[in-house]
């Protein structure tokens, strides 16, 4: 049964695209192969770093198993606090995916609902959306994320603001990354709009609603699965920019960036592992699903002539 | 030595499965002064051949086999030689106007630009010789109109300018894909008769690429008619029209709509070569009675009284403008529509035929004027659609098959969505019985309904769509160019099919066209249209025999007959 | 043709307003300005001394009119945590940041053009794959690590470029600029690399799509049927058409840019408004947050303005659409 649904995957466009390209293949497997660790954090990694019991400062600036002075026990070497890299690298990109996922989820559920309510229902509602779509456009995520983060400051105490740092942070990436949503979403049912099997449904009476979300929306879930997939790796940058600037995720919490910004203080002393390797996890991370998103645009799309 | 020889052609793609044949051991010759004409249905393979003469054919195709010579020189994957050929010695012409030509140049750039990378002409005498070109091709004020960039043209007059293009460096030889079909009927007359005049003027060889067989009765010389890439039939156009003999030629001649007399049924070869005569008719015996009897009273149905529609967005059309500024697309239109008749509408694009059809369904607000169905009217003061006042009785099928079914549903929930939607409370078993019911009534096998569209052709296709329009047991229903996109025996077919439907059971029909033959056995009654004002209205006989309007003898006059020759 | 401009302009115009007024609402009812400019353990007398001299009574309208009078004059009231005006803190750090942004922009735009145009004209390449792997690597590494990296490999390691700092700068008066000075020019170069990476990358990939799918219209297909020669059709006919985009991109290039320099800035203690902004957000300085939010809503917005007039002179049908009406 296995191999029969695998051959009907196969069969598909898709799939046949799929299971012949290497790049697909290996950038699915290496991000599934993160995603799972940081999933199954407690077990992969050898300790818990952000448990003061397991952690000692006298295993301080351990380097990696290969240097001199390393040691097996802590393989990639350890931090200023004395924390295994390694078990710091798999949580911190526990803190990255989660937040990642939930901003574009968030993105991706406003602005899939503003696009096709606005391309379908037209008006003076459209063109409100359009506007503000286009006027956030040009402001860049950073600057949205760090815009709202600041807002965030000043309205909520210091206190709690590391509290409540990383819902802020998924709201912030989240409402900058919206608009690239709404706009795809609008252009995609406006095409649809227009198609025959649209003006059948409404002939036949069905309400707006079913049109638009039962009929319409399946249609048009191609590109918006492609922005998704793309999204999620800027977001997953986005985050680890403003968490090594300082705004970001709480320190107590850290992600990759924020494991970055801890080791650049050490960078032109010596101790580069510190930075070293968590840079390469984030950008590895990065581009596995950025190739992906990269091999999905062009599988799914109808226009480019397959040679 | 002729003009053009091809000889054992032979074309393939590499899909990921498997090789595709697109043509197979292809021999004809051309000579100057000779229109041929390339016929099929879609598939046949006969655009690629036109681009496999100039070495333009989309990849994976390629040419496998055999020679193409023009005046003996071999030119077949040798692209050397084709580069220096193309636009020089031969000429093409592509189906659609619109995006042939590069928006962002003006045409004098574009013509120059050709000119001068064949002949080695100055600046100046390009410009001439442009000017020059267009005036021959009918520009009128070439000298103005140069200066102008493409989307400023009109359909023709882009057309136009597109020949000018093909001939300007003197080719030899003409290659025009279905350089009509994207045109209305009258300005169709105009370009095929300007090809036939630079023809006989410059001794050309021209092919001429369609599916129309009125363009081959009235243009070509000589006729080749091809079927899944092999050529099943050629030779002079008039023997072969009178008298075809293979199958497939046989079948294009006698599905062909005749331009002059009213039949009951369109004709149809099957696959064995004999004519089929058999009706739909006892298929539907089983659902008459579930449908109920209905009685044709005759009565009035519907009126529109006059109903004008103002378009505020310049888009909609291309540059009629009246007054204001406005777009009056639908122009003070009343009639009305009588219990079982066939209504036909009429008129070229623009005459404001499909939007009167999305008023009647509610897709379209009308600006002003009033509609009435069965006495009840549908708009209220608010211009609002009021669509229980008919509640499914008003139903409509498209003009394109592959956009008028939603992909991502099975043919079973296409039917059966309507009818759940009417009677919520329907049962499972009940709603299989009718849905099964209704995909007989169309002709098509319960194995479909577990399908997608994507896997059935466009006749098919269009089959469900009039299953789903039935499925709401209407009592009028509009046809919007349901034909126009299909090829010419599954238009027999399909068009048998209404003919039936309506017959059976009772219904009342508006059927939307801008092919004048098709109306003419469709419809007891016509209207003609003109820029979305009435022409004229008159029953079918009545109209094609003695036409009143001047618009209409233009109409009748130019449309291709097939009948010109036979 | 004016009444386009007009159009254009009043929009700009209306979303400026937009901004100061999300702006104002900052420093207004976002915490305490009262707070911050006396600090928590002031007398009360003290408090409503200050709440008198910021004009916090008035009703809101005036105080905002007060405040856009205030802005359009160059006032953006004095920070909270560095205790200057904000008009000279921007007046110090703008032409740092704007160098910087100019020199990164050229180098996306310029370089990012070609290589996309050359990737889509010669799509199966061995030279083509190579620049699409390294664009993609591009936009997977976030900013600050290509700083980090370029820092580490060409200053500690090679030590042949400075790692902060703008190097020596020469005062024009109301401009200090890095061109003139070699340590100046030094300064510039790692950071404008990093800055434009990012967007070079997603230059390269908007053109080579836009020249993939212009490659394969009918008019190009045409133009072959004609003989039109293939370098002819690539570099003219095709690039001419696909350039439109890449205008359009260019004004919110600029602006990606502005906000990238945020962290540029950052990795290089580069002295401009990016770094000057950051320190605002993690002190909740708002007057200089909303004084920056209102800067780059001008640059943008005027960008914006001069794409839109590039727009209409480049594309034909835009010009008669308008002219018609």
């Amino acid at each position: 049964m296995i191999k029969k649904t695998f051959n009907k995957i196969y069969d598909t466009d898709i799939g046949f695209s799929f299971f012949n390209s290497k790049i697909a293949i290996i950038s699915s497997s290496i991000f599934f192969i993160i995603f799972l660790c940081s999933f199954f954090a407690g077990i992969v990694a050898p300790y818990n770093p952000f448990d003061p019991a397991s952690v000692s400062l006298m295993d301080a600036f351990t380097p990696p198993v290969w240097s001199e002075g390393g040691s097996a026990s802590f393989f990639l070497g350890t931090d200023q606090q004395g924390r295994d890299m390694f078990s710091t690298m798999i949580y911190g990109s526990r803190i990255s995916l989660i937040v990642g996922f939930a901003s574009i989820l968030f993105a991706m559920i406003l602005g899939v609902f503003l696009g096709v309510t606005a391309g379908y229902i037209g008006g003076r509602y459209e063109i409100i959306v359009m506007r503000v779509t286009d006027i956030q456009l040009t402001i860049p995520t950073i600057l949205m994320a760090l815009l709202v983060d600041g807002i965030a400051r000043a309205v909520i105490s210091r206190s709690m603001h590391d509290e409540m740092a990383i819902y802020v942070l998924i709201f912030a990436i989240g409402i900058s990354e919206w608009p690239q949503f709404a706009r795809v979403t609008r252009a995609s049912t406006l095409v649809e709009k227009n198609k025959e099997y649209v003006s059948a449904s409404r002939i036949i009476g069905l309400s707006n609603i079913i049109i638009m979300f039962k009929h319409i929306l399946p249609n048009i879930l191609r590109p918006i699965l492609v922005i998704a997939t793309i999204g999620l790796a800027l977001a997953i940058i986005t985050e680890s920019t403003l968490s090594f600037l300082g705004v970001g995720v709480p320190p107590t919490t850290p992600s990759l960036g924020t494991l970055i910004r801890f080791g650049n203080n050490f960078l032109f002393s010596g101790e580069w592992w510190i930075t070293f390797f968590p840079a390469i996890f984030l950008v590895v991370l990065a581009l596995s699903i950025n190739l992906l998103g990269d091999w999905m645009r062009d599988a799914l799309n109808p226009k480019l002539k397959k040679r | 030595m002729s003009l053009l020889e091809i000889k054992n052609l032979n074309i393939s793609y590499k899909t990921r499965k498997e090789t595709i044949v697109a043509s197979s051991n292809v021999n004809f010759t051309l000579e100057r002064g000779e229109i041929l004409g390339i016929v099929g249905e879609s598939g046949s393979g006969k655009s690629t051949i036109a681009n496999a003469i100039i070495n333009l054919i989309d990849p994976p195709g390629q040419i496998t086999d055999g020679t193409i010579k023009i005046d003996n020189q071999e030119l077949q994957n040798n692209e050397e030689i084709i580069q220096k050929i193309r636009g020089k010695k031969i000429g093409f012409v592509f189906q659609d106007p619109q995006t042939s030509l590069n928006p962002l140049f003006k045409i004098k750039d574009q013509l120059i630009e050709t000119i001068q990378t064949h002949l080695s002409l100055s600046y100046e005498e390009a410009l001439n010789k442009s000017i020059n070109l267009l005036q021959e091709v009918g520009i009128e004020n070439a000298t103005k109109r140069i200066e102008d960039y493409p989307h400023q043209f009109s359909g023709g007059m882009r057309q136009r300018v597109v020949i000018a293009l093909a001939i300007s460096c003197e080719p030899d030889l003409i290659i025009a894909d279905e350089p009509t079909t994207a045109l209305d009927v009258s300005i169709q007359y105009q370009i095929l008769e300007l090809l036939k005049e630079l023809t006989k003027k410059r001794n050309l060889g021209v092919i001429i690429i369609t599916h129309d067989m009125g363009v081959i009765a009235e243009t070509t010389n000589k006729v080749i008619v091809m079927r899944h890439g092999l050529i099943v039939e050629q030779g002079n156009t008039k023997d072969l029209l009178t008298q075809p003999k293979s199958t497939e030629a046989r079948s294009l001649v006698i599905s062909v709509p005749p331009t002059n007399k009213k039949i009951e049924r369109f004709k149809l070869i099957g696959p064995d070569g004999s004519e089929i005569t058999s009706s739909s008719a006892n298929l539907t015996k089983n659902i008459i009675k579930t449908w109920g009897v209905r009685q044709n009273t005759n009565q009035k149905l519907l009126e529109l009284k006059k109903i004008t529609k103002i378009f505020d967005d310049q888009s909609f059309t291309y540059g009629k403008k009246i007054d204001d500024k406005a777009v009056k697309a639908v122009n003070n239109v009343s009639f009305q529509l009588f219990e079982g008749e066939t209504l036909g509408l009429v008129g070229e694009s623009g005459s404001g035929k499909s939007t009167i059809a999305k008023i009647i369904t509610g897709l379209v607000r009308p600006s002003f004027g009033e509609l009435e169905y069965n006495g009840l009217s549908l708009y209220n003061f608010k211009r609002k659609y009021q669509i229980d006042k008919s509640r499914g009785q008003i139903q409509m099928i498209f003009q394109d098959p592959y956009s008028s079914l939603n992909p991502r549903f099975k043919v079973k929930d296409i039917i059966a969505e309507p009818i759940k939607f009417f009677q919520k409370s329907i049962t499972r078993n009940d709603l299989e019985k009718n849905v099964h019911d209704l995909i007989d009534i169309v002709g098509m096998t319960r194995k479909s309904l577990d399908r997608y569209p994507h896997e059935f052709s466009g006749g098919q296709r269009q089959r469900i769509s009039i299953a789903r329009a039935l499925a709401t047991r209407p009592r009028l229903l509009i046809c919007d160019e349901p034909t126009s996109a299909l090829d010419v025996s599954i238009q027999a077919q399909i068009l048998n099919l209404l003919k039936d439907i309506q017959d059976e059971l009772h219904l009342t029909m508006l059927f939307i066209s801008h092919d004048l033959p098709v109306i003419r056995q469709m419809c007891n009654r016509i209207i003609v249209l003109k820029n979305g004002a009435i022409c004229e209205t008159n029953e079918t006989e009545k109209l094609f025999n003695e036409p009143d309007h001047q618009y209409t003898k233009q109409l009748i006059n130019l449309m291709p007959k097939i009948e010109s020759l036979i | 043709m004016i009444s386009y401009f007009f159009k254009r302009l009043l929009q700009s115009i209306l979303v400026m307003f937009v901004v100061a007024f999300v702006s104002f609402s900052l420093f207004n009812f976002v915490g305490d300005p009262v707070n911050s400019m006396t600090g928590e353990d002031a007398s009360d007398e003290r408090r409503a001394e200050v709440r008198e001299v910021l004009g916090l009574n008035d009703p809101v309208y005036i105080q905002f009119s007060r405040f856009v009078g205030n802005i359009i004059q160059g006032n953006f009231g004095i920070s909270y945590q560095l205790k200057r005006e904000v008009s000279d803190l921007i007046g110090e750090r703008l032409p740092a940041t704007l160098e910087l942004v100019f020199v990164s922009a050229m180098l996306a735009i310029i370089i990012g053009t070609i290589l996309g145009v050359y990737t889509g004209i010669n799509r199966d390449s061995f030279i083509s794959n190579v620049i699409l792997v390294v664009s993609l690597a591009g936009v997977s590494l976030p900013t600050f690590i290509i700083g980090i990296m370029l820092i580490y490999l060409f200053s500690v390691i090679l030590g042949v470029l400075p790692s902060f700092g703008r190097g020596e700068v020469t005062d024009l008066g109301f401009w200090t600029t890095g061109f003139l000075t070699l340590s100046g020019l030094k300064a510039l170069i790692l950071p404008s690399v990093t800055l434009s990476l990012f967007q070079m990358t997603y230059v390269i990939r908007l053109v080579r799509a836009e020249m993939m799918e212009i490659l394969q219209t009918d008019y190009i297909k045409f133009a072959r049927a004609r003989g039109i020669k293939n370098n002819v059709i690539n570099y003219k006919h095709a690039l001419k058409n696909g350039l439109i985009p890449v205008i359009t991109i260019t004004g919110i290039n600029i602006g990606t840019l502005i906000a990238f320099s945020i962290i540029t800035e950052t990795v290089f203690q580069w002295p401009g408004m990016g770094s000057l902004f950051i320190n605002a957000v993690y002190f909740v300085d708002i007057p200089i947050m909303s004084a920056y939010m209102i800067m780059v809503a001008f640059i943008f917005v005027m960008i914006n303005f001069i794409v839109d007039i590039t727009y209409y002179f480049i594309d034909p049908r835009i010009r008669l659409k308008e002219e018609s009406e």
